[in-house]
């Protein structure tokens, strides 16, 4: 799990692309973020690079995961 | 040069990224009461860019004013920034700026030498557009910020707004998209070298040779493209006109590495903010997202977005292609038929 919360823009992308290219596009990955524009951002990449995303908020924090 | 400070650390937002949304705007300022003058040719109920009053039958007063924090972490490449982005509104009304204050904020242990040259770019700048800056106020702030409050002088007659666009217009831009993005990518250093110096070339060129080639023509509307993107003022045009916006993306200049970083989501806070005020009234078609998204991208100092009557696209086209970074004729102005206010070919 990747913990990007308190961090901004665009920050948690940058680190959700980076553990993609380090675990060699894992089949999953969990993110966790408080803003909504760092969920649109990384659902962008992961689209990109073949990852679908769901998201589940909670108190205005957002559980992203990507699988392939 | 080297900085002690990195001056973009300390900014949250970069640069018109930082604008208050259009749409939340438009709802504050809503009740306000107005004022009524015969002589208040342009005020804020119109959504444009400047204010102007007319003081004679040959002459009006523009005025405007525009601040953020740094963009840059070079303090003369901010200062420079900042001036041409504040002086844009001026060229955008048709106007020549003629008198500037600055407005800043320093943080309290901001060393002297930063803030004399963020003010020394915007003295250069205000020098080079012509304009003579002629004091201001500083406060202090965590946040550092640096902009101008610009006079500017415009014949009452020749006032150009973003509401005087008429169908079959030709639609005109001067300057490529893509650096909002390229300066949020540049926090993360994942701009090119090359393309930030690029962003930063476009940044600090004013519009001034924009404004004195459409001036010639018959320039129906023109609004600069900062903030609220492309989609945004193209939005606030069409709908200050009452008609509608037929683009041609594949003839708008869109940075490369720009489109790239949309694509993985490198992208401000600023482009959802448009999003969400623009793309409710505009007809994406079958353009790419991030495409799009660079549409929606917030632009610092960006270029003028210009109405012109069909029968002088060719010509201020022609002239404009030498004289501004990206001459582009990028669509036309229909007349509206309901709906959606821009549409995406």
């Amino acid at each position: 799990m990747i913990d990007a919360r308190g961090q901004s823009c665009p920050i948690p992308v940058v680190m959700v692309q980076n553990a993609v290219k380090k675990e060699n596009h894992p089949s999953e990955l969990q993110v966790k973020v408080d803003a909504k524009v760092c969920v649109e951002n990384i659902t962008r990449y992961a689209a990109t690079v073949g990852y679908t995303v769901s998201v589940e908020e909670a108190d205005g924090e957002y559980t992203l995961t990507l699988k392939k | 040069m080297e900085n002690e400070v990195k001056l973009t650390k300390l900014a949250k937002c970069a640069g018109c990224g930082a604008k208050v949304g259009a749409g939340v705007l438009a709802q504050i300022l809503g009740d306000m009461k107005v004022h009524h003058d015969p002589n208040l040719l342009v005020g804020f109920d119109k959504s444009d860019d400047a204010s102007v009053y007319k003081v004679s039958d040959d002459l009006a007063l523009v005025q405007t004013v525009d601040f953020f924090p740094p963009i840059h972490d070079d303090p003369y490449t901010f200062g420079q920034i900042a001036a041409t982005n504040a002086l844009s509104d001026v060229y955008a009304m048709g106007g020549e700026p003629k008198l500037a204050l600055n407005i800043m904020a320093v943080p309290k242990d901001m060393p002297a030498e930063t803030v004399h040259e963020i003010l020394r770019g915007g003295y250069d700048k205000a020098y080079e557009a012509g304009a003579i800056i002629t004091g201001g106020h500083s406060i202090l702030d965590d946040e550092p910020k640096y902009g101008l409050a610009v006079t500017g002088f415009v014949h009452p007659d020749r006032v150009l707004t973003n509401s005087g666009a008429k169908p079959g217009d030709v639609l005109l831009l001067t300057k490529p998209l893509g650096i909002g993005i390229l300066t949020t990518a540049a926090k993360v250093d994942m701009a090119s070298l090359e393309n930030m110096a690029y962003a930063v070339k476009l940044m600090t060129t004013l519009n001034r040779a924009a404004r004195d080639a459409m001036v010639k023509y018959r320039v129906h509307a023109c609004t600069d493209v900062t903030g609220f993107s492309l989609m945004g003022h193209g939005l606030e045009m069409a709908q200050g006109s009452d008609v509608e916006l037929h683009l041609n993306v594949s003839a708008i200049d869109l940075i490369p590495e720009a489109v790239e970083l949309a694509r993985i989501g490198i992208l401000p806070e600023g482009m959802y903010r448009n999003r969400s005020f623009a793309e409710p009234y505009a007809d994406p078609g079958k353009t790419e997202l991030c495409r799009q998204d660079v549409l929606y991208d917030p632009q610092t100092a960006g270029g003028l977005l210009i109405a012109v009557d069909p029968a002088d696209a060719a010509a201020l086209y022609e002239e404009l292609k030498d004289a501004v970074p990206s001459a582009q004729c990028i669509g036309t102005v229909e007349p509206y038929h309901g709906g959606k206010r821009i549409f995406l070919h």
